[in-house]
């Protein structure tokens, strides 16, 4: 819904709190979700994902979730599907070009970002979206490459030592 | 065996130390000349001629010409073939690549195919909307964005892969270009994201029209603070505008581009409104030269091409120098011949 999707933007620094916590407690529990199977929980996952991204940010299920990147404004609301906006089309008073009943996704992500505690992160360059994700979770993308990350990380060290 | 004529024009020049490209255009800004460059509307037909008819009003006073990638969202000629086209005769086009109309996997193909026919210069867009074009029921591709393209083709320059991580055999050798614009929202971060485009991969910039000088400084002492000026070359876009009633329609109807009341009234208090506007570019690209930073111009003159020569010759940006065209050689050496 486009008010709620404002009022994250405008409660970004709580809602980027909240996740960077949410991605942590994800994280361990990765032992519990590989014991029931990713592959299981793949749709479940993805609803409830869904529904509560849905509301809180308009999110298009793109599987590679960069809101903490983008002031939690959800890129793919822009109609060109911009991952490092603003473009240049942005009318004066901050609506889309495309659409000019919708704020800019990208002036409201820049406004979202200097809200939040990692203000830097917009500022790195985001890479081509991976278009094979669309509509997977990526909640359990998260958990499962940290986890896939942890032990590849694991593994270097004892081959060191 | 093709037989290679070292004389022709249409071959790529040597690389020097340090450059990315064969080309021209960045032989003049890393030579640290003030360099020109202008928009080339592309032809809405199928003969080559056209191309050369519209690129010759240019010659002599241009370093590189931006052949639009379906500019507006409207269908012409593509940029690939015009590019290819001027190549061909020595001229060093700038080609504009929109994410709008291909996917990676034509882009990718197309700036192989381009930099083998020589072209050297290419500009990164994501594109107008397909809504203003004449084709506003048209799929918008958009699976990329400026961003990850610059990104794409700078790996594919300097890793010698595809997006893919696929090795390619000869790598495209490119002055990589983008675009940027200083006057539209959120004005504050403009220049943080000229910094990525720049981390991106972008070696030139070329910017949406400047009307606003001050704006513009502002735009410029922030690039300067985050130290872009030595990374990447500036240009900024400047352009006629016909009269008061159409720099009014640009205004409301043109996303992006901001014109002072300053300047349509004066354009409204002249009595000849097109050479005023002309008049007043011309007062731009002088004020613009003077900005530390600034490494050029890019001039739009949309449906005031045969403008252009007289604007730059005003300007007195290029002084002494003229810029190469097809042709230049012959004439200076009878220019010559003449006077001895």
């Amino acid at each position: 819904m486009y008010s709620v999707r404002q009022w994250s933007v405008t409660h970004s620094k709580k809602l980027g709190k909240f996740y960077d916590l949410f991605e942590s407690v994800l994280i361990k529990l990765h032992p519990l979700f590989n014991a029931i199977g990713y592959e299981r929980l793949e749709k479940p996952a993805r609803i409830f994902e869904k529904a509560v991204k849905g509301f809180l940010f308009d999110c298009q299920m793109c599987g590679q979730c960069a809101l903490s990147s983008t002031g939690m404004s959800c890129p793919m609301n822009c109609p060109k599907n911009i991952r490092n906006g603003p473009c240049g089309g942005v009318r004066l008073d901050g609506y889309c070009e495309v659409k000019p009943d919708m704020r800019c996704v990208w002036v409201e992500g820049w406004r979202g970002s200097s809200l939040m505690q990692d203000s830097n992160a917009i500022r790195q360059v985001q890479v081509a979206v991976d278009f094979s994700l669309k509509g997977s979770s990526s909640w359990l993308s998260v958990a499962r490459k940290s986890a896939a990350a942890k032990a590849l990380h694991d593994q270097t060290n004892e081959v060191q030592s | 065996m093709i037989a290679v004529d070292d004389n022709h024009p249409g071959n790529p020049l040597l690389k020097k130390e340090g450059h990315l490209s064969h080309g021209r255009f960045e032989r003049v800004l890393r030579a640290g000349h003030f360099a020109v460059t202008a928009e080339l509307a592309p032809p809405d037909s199928a003969l080559a001629t056209d191309v050369f008819d519209r690129a010759s009003v240019f010659d002599g006073f241009v370093d590189g010409m931006n052949a639009t990638d379906g500019s507006g969202a409207h269908c012409h000629m593509s940029s690939v073939a015009m590019c290819a086209i001027l190549t061909k005769v020595g001229y060093s086009p700038i080609m504009q690549i929109s994410c709008r109309d291909k996917n990676r996997i034509a882009i990718q193909g197309d700036v192989l195919g381009a930099a083998a026919m020589g072209v050297s210069n290419m500009l990164c867009l994501s594109g107008d909307g397909v809504q203003v074009g004449d084709h506003p029921e048209a799929k918008p591709v958009f699976d990329l964005d400026s961003m990850s393209l610059l990104e794409t083709i700078r790996v594919m320059r300097d890793k010698s892969t595809f997006l893919s991580g696929r090795k390619i055999t000869s790598a495209p050798q490119v002055f990589l270009g983008a675009a940027s614009n200083p006057t539209a929202p959120p004005i504050h971060y403009r220049p943080d994201r000229l910094a990525k485009k720049i981390a991106a991969g972008a070696d030139f910039v070329q910017t949406q029209y400047i009307y606003d000088i001050a704006q513009f400084k502002s735009f410029m002492a922030k690039s300067r603070d985050l130290g872009l000026i030595e990374k990447c070359f500036i240009l900024p876009g400047v352009g006629p505008l016909a009269s008061a009633r159409t720099a009014n329609w640009i205004r409301t109807n043109v996303p992006g581009i901001d014109i002072p009341d300053a300047i349509i009234d004066r354009l409204a208090g002249a009595e000849n409104q097109k050479l005023e506007g002309q008049k007043i570019c011309i007062e731009l690209i002088q004020q613009l030269r003077e900005i530390k930073g600034v490494s050029g111009v890019h001039i739009m003159a949309y449906r005031q091409e045969e403008a252009v020569a007289d604007i730059i010759q005003q300007s007195g940006v290029l002084g002494d120098r003229k810029p190469w065209y097809p042709g230049c050689e012959v004439q200076e050496k009878e220019v010559q011949e003449k006077t001895a």
